[in-house]
């Protein structure tokens, strides 16, 4: 039995069982990484002598009857969350050398759960990207077509779950960076609430948008991952001291006289036929589950990727402010004077796309310009959080599709970053928001090219969003595929 | 408004820059359809008011963990190149 194939709930039970042992999944994990990486490069930084020795540690404590929700399972981190000891790079040449001095509070929560970690997955760099195509240390290429992009920003994390190179992973999500992937990848990915899961120690890039959440195989390990993660962390400033539900306990109810809203907006022309053929038929299952959908509007949907790309550029030409050369990451020698030697670093440090997003923020935060872009923006955005309070007072979720078409091939957007920035168009709302999203796998192309239907629902119903993917998963009435890899 | 991000550009970069971010901030118009006069900014995504908490020392840092990244360092400090001349 190939055991890195299986989920975290079968691997659970074979723990308890006393079928296997935690050291034997990790082998089996980091045996895959060395047949498949080359291929795929997921990971940036493997840390296989630490995952052993993890995986020991979680034997023992098998042994002992003090197990965790993750005990002994090997779960991949992207590599913008801060693991101490353990490098972490954003995808940048900037960061190359920097080592972390302490564990990102969702990295703490992991291990305490008993979680093995595997490694640092890629990303595009500083997580500003649609492709992992921008990351300094390679693209990584979708394992069910190498010649396509994963998605991105969290490609490499949706990657090593879809590749079996892990069995979950941890992604970050400012515009759909751990939806869009997930479903290219043929995964489950959870942008949960804004303010659910603690963001300490994550590199922070649009910090009114930033959230981190799972890229799992199925919608129970989703539930079980953020089991691990969610919770209030005093370290964070936008924390939520609200209580968390137990969210596996909404795993296998039913829908049964749900109204689930189709907003008409995310219908667009341009849509691939055959991602709105598959969604089509996830309406169809939500249906057969004993769900009533019908039609909604959230009008200011068309905005989103104006409000988007003002916005999380501003937030992140302050927050990368910080990559200076002095405190820590790279610094460009040979200039003597403090001026000189920040534009030097930066301009050698930060590749085109971060540099793209430094200058459309410095621009629209800038004196004279900050009312046109920055504050229209967010007054936009004020309406479009409107548009999705009004609509839950009518559904208890919303269905779209979670991109407008299959994975892209290399290479193809990367001249021509408004058409990248589009590629975000059904994500971005949810972020804007401060909702909770989730994508599901709802299908394949005829060539073969995973598919997947996102799910939206009102601020802290991720347990609502677990419930809904669950029933659609149990229902939808395909049989899952894996890449052949 | 490169120096003002702190970046140096070559004039190659100056000229593909200056059109992309052209035709993104043109994009951008689309949000002068709409009428906000009447419309507070959005600040955060969800009701948050402020998060305090007790004035108590925590654990910190130390100098040492401190510097251990840094690119340049003398004695207890970050070194930079000379700032006064």
């Amino acid at each position: 039995m190939e055991l890195n194939r299986l989920t975290i709930h079968e691997l659970s039970d074979l723990l308890k069982e006393g079928k296997t042992t935690s050291v034997e999944i990790t082998e089996s994990v980091l045996k895959r990484i060395e047949a498949a990486d080359e291929r795929v490069n997921a990971y940036i930084t493997v840390t296989k002598e630490r995952a052993l020795e993890m995986a020991e540690s979680a034997d023992r404590d098998i042994r002992e009857g003090k197990t965790g929700g993750l005990t002994g399972i090997p779960v991949a981190v992207k590599d913008n969350m801060c693991t101490e000891g353990v490098t972490t790079t954003c995808g940048s040449h900037m960061l190359e050398n920097f080592v972390p001095p302490y564990d990102a509070t969702v990295v703490r929560k992991l291990k305490e759960a008993g979680a093995v970690v595997t490694g640092k997955t890629n990303l595009d760099e500083f997580a500003m990207g649609s492709s992992t195509e921008t990351s300094y240390y390679g693209i990584t290429r979708n394992p069910w077509d190498l010649e396509r992009v994963p998605g991105g920003s969290s490609g490499g994390s949706a990657a090593a779950v879809a590749s079996d190179e892990c069995i979950a992973a941890l992604g970050s999500d400012t515009g759909g960076s751990i939806r869009q992937p997930a479903a290219h990848c043929g995964t489950v990915g959870m942008k949960p609430t804004y303010g659910r899961v603690s963001r300490y120690g994550l590199v922070a890039f649009a910090s009114s948008l930033d959230q981190i959440g799972p890229i799992t195989k199925d919608v129970e390990d989703c539930a079980i991952m953020m089991n691990a993660i969610a919770g209030y962390d005093a370290n964070e400033a936008t924390s939520v001291p609200e209580q968390v539900s137990d969210y596996r306990d909404f795993v296998s109810r039913d829908i049964e006289g749900w109204t689930v809203g189709i907003p008409k907006e995310y219908f667009i022309d341009g849509i691939d036929p055959e991602v709105l053929s598959s969604v089509n038929n996830a309406i169809k299952t939500m249906e057969a589950c004993g769900a009533t959908c019908r039609e909604i509007s959230l009008p200011h949907t068309e905005y989103c990727v104006a409000i988007y790309y003002i916005i999380a550029p501003s937030e992140a030409s302050s927050n990368l402010a910080r990559y200076d050369g002095v405190r820590y990451g790279f610094r460009q020698k040979g200039e003597e004077d403090l001026l000189d030697m920040y534009k030097a670093t930066r301009s050698a440090g930060f590749g085109a796309e971060v540099k793209r997003r430094i200058m459309i923020g410095t621009y629209a935060l800038s004196s004279g310009y900050y009312d046109a872009y920055y504050k229209k923006a967010s007054q936009v955005r004020m309406l479009l959080r409107n548009d999705f309070d009004e609509a839950f007072k009518t559904c208890d979720i919303i269905l779209t599709p979670t991109t407008p078409t299959p994975a892209f091939t290399i290479g193809e957007k990367m001249d021509d970053p408004l058409r990248m920035y589009l590629s975000d168009i059904f994500t971005l709302s949810t972020n804007l928001a401060g909702v909770p999203g989730i994508a599901v796998p709802c299908g394949y192309t005829e060539k073969g090219l995973p598919l997947g239907v996102q799910f939206m629902a009102s601020h802290f119903e991720e347990g609502k969003l677990i419930q809904a993917a669950s029933a659609f998963e149990r229902n939808a009435g395909f049989t899952k595929r894996r890449p052949e890899l | 408004m490169a120096h003002l991000a702190r970046l140096n550009f070559s004039e190659g970069e100056k000229e593909t820059y200056t059109s992309q971010l052209n035709e993104i901030l043109m994009y951008m118009d689309i949000l002068n359809k709409i009428d906000t006069s009447d419309v507070a900014p959005m600040t955060h995504a969800i009701s948050l008011i402020n998060a305090f908490r007790d004035d108590v020392n925590g654990e910190s840092l130390g100098t040492d963990r401190s510097l251990a990244n840094a690119p340049e360092e003398a004695g207890d400090c970050f070194k930079v190149p000379r700032v006064i001349d």
